[in-house]
């Protein structure tokens, strides 16, 4: 019972610790500077002030991160079963793979203005670029490290190579493919709002986060460039749960990780 | 009356893996329907890797082996193998790790019911049925890999150190509780394991091998009558059975050296 009443309190002292410092170096700042870091209750007056606009822009990004995970988890997986499946086409497509990870994803914004009309499309495609490779790597991590002897009883058993990936293959890789999953959840509202801030526009109204953090930042509204960043936060937070209840469905009942005798 | 064929037969049977040095050298050997051959001898000395070409699972570099007259993996006998670890699928229940071997061969639901129950029965795990593999104990996930392996109601079983794992008393209630399957199944059993006690108290026949490259030492017929229980291991036969295969273990470790 103590115990647990200090988990819930230590948080909660440090966040009221974090908020004093941040207050305290508002103050500090000289008049000239103190623009730059508002107080708490301004950025909260902000919030309050911008709630619809703020909404609308999270719902916004959500659409084109949920779209962009979407489509990275369904051809991600998709890849990942045909890297798993023959080591020709592992050979041919890593390097490829390795280079689109590689790549400043930013360069391909303005390719994107230039050539799709909808904002909403063109974040999900740059969302979409950012998550793949985390899902694609791990996914096919997962497929190919099948226990040996497990392996082996399926040949005994004279399996088709179809019940291989579909009895063992991919429930054995479900732990490394919610990995992948949570690391791309993760990056995904990172990722719309990466794209809203270079590739997108207020079509049909506010426009999402990214979009308005580059108005507010151009008008100098700091309080609601503070309080834009902390709704992106939320949103982070809302992708992650989202994925770990998934991720609580799909393995609790057998995965170690949630044994409680442990 | 000619003597029954044999269901597993070697002849010059040899392996090296690559280029590597030799594993198993000219080894000869038969076994017959119902034998209980255990293969005992020092690491090294190519045990498992037996198993795994009468299994078909690794192919020979020369010499032949057939199981009831066809090569491993081509024949029309069943052959179920029992791995060291219990290799049971984590995600699913005991039930359907059970029926496993028989969805694999297509076959319809009624036989894999009747099959699970059978198998589950003769392993006594009857009500673990519904059980996720994580809720069970060392000696039980080693019964429900037996009663997989029991499904197909094999004509011979690869047991490659099935019990290593388990503690003293569990084992000898495993090694029990097999002989009383073996006597209701009669499929033909090799079976590897490095405890002496082990083998004589399971088999009916134990070949020890000397190692670098794996060969056969020597051979042991254990007379032991049928059935066996706890008694047994307090006989005077017995007693002197171990001490005969321990003596036999040792002078093919000098012979290896």
């Amino acid at each position: 019972m103590r115990k647990q009443l200090l988990s819930f309190l230590a948080p909660l002292l440090a966040g009221i610790l974090l908020l004093g410092l941040w207050s305290c170096v508002h103050r500090r700042l000289s008049p000239e500077k103190q623009y730059l870091v508002p107080s708490p209750g301004d950025v909260v007056a902000a919030f309050i002030e911008n709630r619809s606009t703020l909404a609308l822009g999270a719902l916004i990004t959500a659409a084109g991160a949920a779209a962009g995970l979407t489509a990275a988890v369904v051809l991600g997986y998709v890849l990942a079963l045909g890297l798993a499946f023959s080591k020709i086409t592992r050979a041919a497509l890593y390097p490829y793979l390795m280079v689109l990870q590689m790549t400043p994803i930013i360069v391909f914004a303005p390719i994107l203005v230039l050539v799709i009309d909808a904002s909403l499309l063109r974040v999900a495609i740059i969302t979409f670029l950012i998550c793949f490779f985390p899902l694609v790597v791990n996914t096919t991590q997962g497929l190919l490290s099948v226990d040996s002897q497990l392996l082996d009883f399926f040949r005994l058993s004279r399996a088709s190579r179809r019940d291989e990936f579909l009895r063992l293959r991919m429930p054995a890789a479900q732990p490394y493919f919610f990995t992948g999953l949570r690391i791309a959840a993760t990056l995904a509202p990172i990722g719309a709002i990466v794209g809203d801030y270079t590739a997108g526009n207020a079509q049909g109204g506010v426009g999402g986060l990214g979009f308005q953090i580059v108005l507010t930042s151009s008008r100098f509204q700091m309080p609601q460039l503070y309080a834009t960043a902390i709704t992106g936060c939320a949103l982070g937070f809302v992708f992650v749960a989202v994925v770990l209840a998934l991720q609580w469905l799909a393995l609790h009942r057998w995965h170690d990780s949630y044994d409680r005798a442990r | 009356m000619p003597p029954p064929s044999p269901l597993v037969a070697g002849h010059a049977v040899s392996k090296r893996y690559g280029d590597g040095p030799l594993i198993l050298r000219d080894l000869a050997f038969s076994a017959q329907p119902g034998d209980f051959v255990t293969l005992i001898g020092p690491s090294g000395c190519g045990k498992s890797t037996l198993l795994r070409l009468i299994a078909g699972l690794s192919p020979l570099s020369s010499g032949q082996l057939e199981i009831a007259g066809r090569p491993p993996g081509k024949s029309a006998a069943e052959v179920a193998f029992v791995f060291q670890e219990p290799a049971l699928l984590p995600w699913l229940d005991v039930a359907r790790n059970v029926e496993l071997p028989l969805l694999l061969r297509r076959a319809p639901a009624p036989r894999r019911n009747e099959s699970r129950v059978r198998a589950l029965d003769l392993v006594r795990l009857s009500e673990k049925s519904a059980a996720y593999p994580r809720e069970l104990s060392g000696g039980q996930k080693m019964r429900v890999s037996l009663a997989r392996a029991l499904t197909l109601s094999p004509s011979l079983i690869l047991l490659d150190e099935p019990f290593g794992a388990l503690d003293e008393l569990s084992r000898q209630r495993l090694n029990e509780e097999l002989l009383a399957i073996h006597a209701r199944e009669k499929w033909t059993a090799f079976f590897v394991t490095h405890s002496v006690a082990e083998a004589v108290f399971l088999s009916n026949r134990i070949l020890i091998l000397a190692a670098n490259p794996g060969r056969f030492h020597a051979e042991v017929t254990v007379d032991l009558p049928f059935p066996r229980t706890a008694e047994t291991r307090l006989s005077t036969e017995y007693q002197r059975v171990v001490a005969e295969v321990t003596r036999l273990l040792h002078s093919a470790e000098a012979a290896a050296a």
